[in-house]
């Protein structure tokens, strides 16, 4: 592939047909079949799930960082035209990690080196991608944890990581993601370890960044609240596929399919009354011996014979919307399942 | 959640049955383990070298051509039987009192094997309790404990060893006795290290919640987790003991005569290492094998039984398919 | 906001009887972290609970709200006698239990007991269901061996909606809900009046936390259960509890009927608490008015004089710097720890 002019890409990251498969002694698990979206410069997609749904497993793959006993065994996954995978793609792949693709991950704590004080861990990516001299780098450092809201940062950048608070780690972690302007900023379950009232702070912090920046983001989490507050459009994941996909803006009101909309009713919500607690009877599928046909017709309260024979297809719904579900859109009626159910 | 086949179910109880440390237990899910045993060929022969020593230990008597300590003074120095002047009367030739090289290699498997299991029990033993108390009960009885494991790793083995040995005489009983004095702090601290990490789990403070006293939560809820690494350090420290124990039967401090040792046999034989080889090579080459045999086990046994080891182990060599 | 008041749990509030199951007064709870000062003559600690005080009533839920640092976790656990106390009082069913240890502690865990945050680490992976369940009826001496109670099991089993033949398999076996549902069996072995439930749906997915939250209510309507839960945030403990109390660094800042917290929250802690959920709405959430709280909490070992809050408060005056504010009554039972409201 190298030598070749690269004609001109549509979009920034394309992710087409991925599928990822976890080789364990009780057999294959699928974590990842077959997903595809696209993420264009400035956009935001957030990535809905729950456990086991493959969301972070994609975000990983976009990444490289697939490790044994994970592969990645199908489908592409192309920046700016130019395909990640292979030996090829490693080597392109390397070389914007952390420069036009950033990621921050879940866990502050862990992906900060205690050993380094902060302004130093910063100025190594300024230096590192950015070829900048020690001075330069300083003076940048300085302008990015201002950028991320943090006081005093001629003062901090000499601190050491432990010295910090969770939010903080953060705010540093996001300022070493945009530190090289990068495009695309994958955030996996940024908020999930902070306390809630630092998780406001933080993704207003992001909501802000990204339109000041212009910096595309895809989020992952399992939180609706967090994904709305962020996000223009929406895909949620169930059983390593997409299920459901459009601007969030129509989703959320409008969800359709039964696993959206019994996530929606999951998730509690303060500006309402609500009766009761709904959830989803039953339990995520086992990824290994996965059920026949749709993944989550065990569990949904509007599976007919249809469902149990044949995997239905993302399909469009005008809009933007695609809806993977024979029944897409149909209202469930009555579905309340009891607390002493058997399942789950 | 959709029926698992026969085969997971069976895989998924060989997996509890692991975890359970019930002894009986475990070893029956480890004969499922053997098809991996066989394709580890460093394991199976740590396995078949111990086998083969635990055996030839227990069936001394019958294996043996020639009692190890008759003398024959016509026959000294006689070489191993492909050597000119061998024979197959002594298969591995005869020493400078014409003694048969061969059936005190299979005596001083023995000697080998008690020494070796008598210092891991009584070491293991008063270690693993120190370590117990010591980590359950913390704050002092936890510092006086390790104060005296760190005072005794201190000092030196060798010196402690030669000191009491020149009060006591040397003899199988004074060997054990001195080698499991420097033996038990490893166990102590490892004990230790166990209870402090399974002390904070939420499993054990939901024991001692529901009213457990501590002796049960220390039973059924700590200990079990000692079971695999302790087993691992036992099996080391073996091949540590049998390799000690020749040392100190080389220096004269160990094994007497007429009792067989494979370290006595290499001090006696020093004197004719180059008149007659055979009489330091084979008993060196039983130490080392057996040493080497037992780590191979160790180390087999570590990932046999841990099953995260088991999981990477058989990512790493799966066939994956293509992409990628 | 629609008032609809929530028929369901009203009716409680007559069920309540005249003497608390629990009452909390002053509790104080500190934690020794090591010495400052050349010569290491200052003692330093952390204050996780400062003068804490609350009641609950039997049959009724009290819901403990706070972050990082605000003491719920350490509050429960004082309640369960698992800390020290260093000051103040707990009493329970009329009997003082500040200090008891030893065999009265052991007997006192008939009657108390606790739902664990993780499900994954609260239940020995070696040990099988019967033996998680049945251990409290063997260590109380209800049973002499383990066999015996697996009767009982199976009904506790049944109880909280798992098959009978759970019985004889292991927790690895199980997802995380089962697994929750297994801890909730053994919480109930022996039959207690009171539970402390920490957290006991952080660490599931969205859809099977309802499940959960609606079993141990429904356990409450059944078998007459009292509840101290334990959340980091209001959107959780809104359905089952009956009261709130929010905590922040090591104090109780409000405390009032549920949907008073709700609808007429007092004090600018709890109100920020409240807008700090995020709500599935993207049109609603982006232009809803949001108090983001700016700064940390405090750290606890030196924590902020007067009001513990002032450093993060919107409305912070003089006198918040130097007064701690009590905890009084604003409204009819409804009490919050601030001098401008």
């Amino acid at each position: 592939m190298s030598g070749e002019v690269t004609p001109a890409w549509k979009h920034l990251l394309e992710v087409e047909h991925l599928e990822v498969r976890f080789f364990t002694r009780r057999g294959e698990a699928q974590a990842v079949r077959d997903v595809s979206f696209t993420i264009d410069r400035g956009e935001t997609l957030g990535l809905v799930g729950e456990s086991g749904s493959g969301k972070s497993v994609t975000s990983l793959a976009v990444l490289g960082l697939i490790q044994l006993p994970g592969k990645i065994t199908g489908g592409d996954v192309r920046w700016k035209g130019r395909s990640l995978l292979g030996q090829g793609g490693e080597r392109y792949a390397r070389s914007i990690r952390g420069k036009e693709l950033a990621v921050v991950f879940q866990d502050p704590m862990t992906s900060l080196n205690p050993l380094f004080p902060i302004g130093t861990q910063i100025g190594e990516v300024l230096r590192y991608h950015m070829g900048m001299s020690k001075s330069q780098a300083r003076t940048r450092t300085l302008e990015l944890l201002d950028l991320v809201g943090i006081s005093n940062p001629a003062q901090r950048i000499h601190q050491y990581p432990h010295e910090f608070s969770g939010g903080m780690r953060q705010r540093m972690l996001i300022a070493m993601a945009l530190a090289c302007e990068p495009e695309l900023l994958i955030a996996d379950e940024p908020t999930t370890a902070l306390d809630v009232t630092i998780q406001a702070q933080i993704l207003e912090l992001l909501a802000e960044l990204q339109e000041r920046l212009e910096v595309a983001v895809l989020l992952i989490s399992h939180d609706l609240g967090v994904v709305a507050q962020v996000c223009h459009r929406i895909a949620v994941m169930y059983a390593g596929k997409i299920v459901e996909s459009g601007p969030a803006e129509e989703v959320f009101p409008r969800p359709g399919h039964p696993y959206t909309m019994g996530l929606m009713r999951s998730t509690p919500r303060l500006d309402l009354i609500q009766a009761r607690l709904v959830g989803i009877d039953g339990a995520p599928p086992d990824l290994v011996r996965p059920p026949a046909g749709c993944p989550f017709h065990p569990r949904c309260p509007l599976a007919v014979e249809e469902c149990l024979e044949e995997m239905p297809p993302l399909e469009a719904h005008g809009g933007g919307r695609e809806v993977a579900c024979w029944r897409a859109f149909t209202e469930a009626v009555g579905a309340e399942p009891g607390a002493g159910s058997t399942r789950g | 959640m959709s029926l698992p086949s026969p085969h997971e179910v069976e895989e998924a109880q060989r997996e509890e049955v692991l975890t359970s440390g019930r002894p009986y237990e475990v070893l029956r899910a480890l004969r499922g383990s053997l098809r991996e045993l066989v394709r580890d060929k460093a394991g199976l022969f740590g396995v078949l070298v111990v086998l083969a020593l635990v055996f030839v230990a227990i069936f001394a008597p019958w294996l043996a051509p020639h009692d190890p300590s008759r003398q024959s003074l016509s026959d000294r120095l006689v070489p191993p039987f492909w050597e000119s002047g061998g024979s197959f009367t002594h298969v591995l030739g005869t020493d400078n009192l014409g003694r048969d090289v061969l059936s005190r290699i299979i005596y001083g498997a023995r000697v080998s094997l008690l020494v070796g299991l008598s210092v891991v029990l009584l070491a293991g033993v008063v270690g693993t309790t120190l370590g117990l108390i010591s980590g359950y009960r913390g704050g002092r009885v936890d510092a006086w404990i390790m104060g005296a494991v760190d005072t005794q790793v201190a000092f030196p083995g060798l010196l402690l060893a030669l000191v009491i040995l020149s009060v006591v005489s040397p003899s199988a009983t004074s060997i054990i006795i001195v080698l499991a004095l420097n033996g038990w702090m490893v166990y102590a601290r490892m004990a230790r290290g166990v209870v402090l990490s399974v002390k904070e789990m939420p499993y054990v403070e939901a024991a001692e919640i529901v009213g457990c006293r501590p002796r049960r939560v220390v039973a059924r809820h700590i200990l079990p987790n000692l079971a695999s690494p302790l087993l691992t350090l036992a099996i080391l420290e073996f091949a540590r003991i049998v390799l000690a124990e020749a040392a100190l039967s080389f220096l004269g401090l160990g094994i007497q005569p007429p009792q067989v040792s494979w370290g006595l046999m290499v001090a006696e034989g020093r004197a004719y290492i180059f008149r007659a080889w055979w009489l330091v090579t084979f008993p060196g080459a039983a130490i080392a094998i057996t040493v080497l045999g037992i780590n191979l086990l160790a180390s087999w046994l570590r990932v046999a039984a841990d099953p995260q080891e088991r999981e990477k182990r058989f990512a790493a060599t799966a066939r994956t398919g293509s992409v990628a | 906001m629609p008032s609809l008041k929530l028929s369901e749990r009203s009716p409680e509030r007559d069920r309540r009887g005249a003497e608390p199951l629990l009452i909390v007064r002053g509790l104080t709870v500190r934690f020794p972290v090591g010495r400052a000062g050349f010569w290491g003559n200052r003692r330093l600690f952390v204050h996780a609970v400062d003068d804490v005080s609350f009641e609950i009533f039997r049959g009724e839920t009290l819901g403990l709200v706070g972050e990082t640092g605000s003491g719920k976790t350490t509050t429960g656990r004082a309640i369960l006698r698992r800390v020290p106390i260093a000051a103040g009082t707990i009493t329970f069913k009329g009997n003082d239990i500040t200090h008891v240890d030893g065999d009265n502690l052991r007997h006192l865990r008939r009657d108390m007991q606790l739902v664990f945050q993780d499900p994954y680490a609260s239940l020995n992976p070696r040990m099988k269901v019967l033996d998680l369940v049945g251990e409290p009826l063997v260590v109380h001496g209800v049973v002499r061996r383990i066999r015996e109670a697996r009767d009982r099991v199976r009904e506790l089993l049944e109880l909280v909606g798992l098959p009978a033949d759970a019985v004889d398999r292991y927790p690895h076996a199980f997802s995380g809900g089962q697994r929750q549902r297994i801890g909730i069996a053994r919480a109930l072995a022996l039959e207690p009046d009171f539970i402390v439930c920490d957290e006991p749906v952080s660490a599931l997915d969205v859809s099977i936390r309802a499940q959960v939250v609606n079993l141990l209510q429904n356990l409450q309507d059944r078998l007459g259960l009292t509840y101290l839960f334990i959340a980091h945030d209001l959107s959780v403990v809104r359905h089952i509890s009956h009261r709130i109390a929010v905590m922040y660094a090591g104090k109780v800042v409000e405390i009032a009927d549920r949907d008073e917290i709700y609808e007429n929250p007092k004090h600018p802690y709890t109100q920020a608490l409240l807008s700090a959920v995020p709500i599935p709405d993207p049109a609603l959430q982006r232009t809803r008015r949001r108090q983001i709280l700016r700064g940390e909490i405090p750290n606890p070992v030196d924590p902020p004089p007067g009001c513990r809050f002032h450093t993060r408060c919107p409305i912070a005056e003089d006198r918040c710097r130097t007064d701690p504010p009590p905890l009084e009554p604003k409204r009819p039972e409804h009490l919050a720890a601030c001098w401008l409201t």
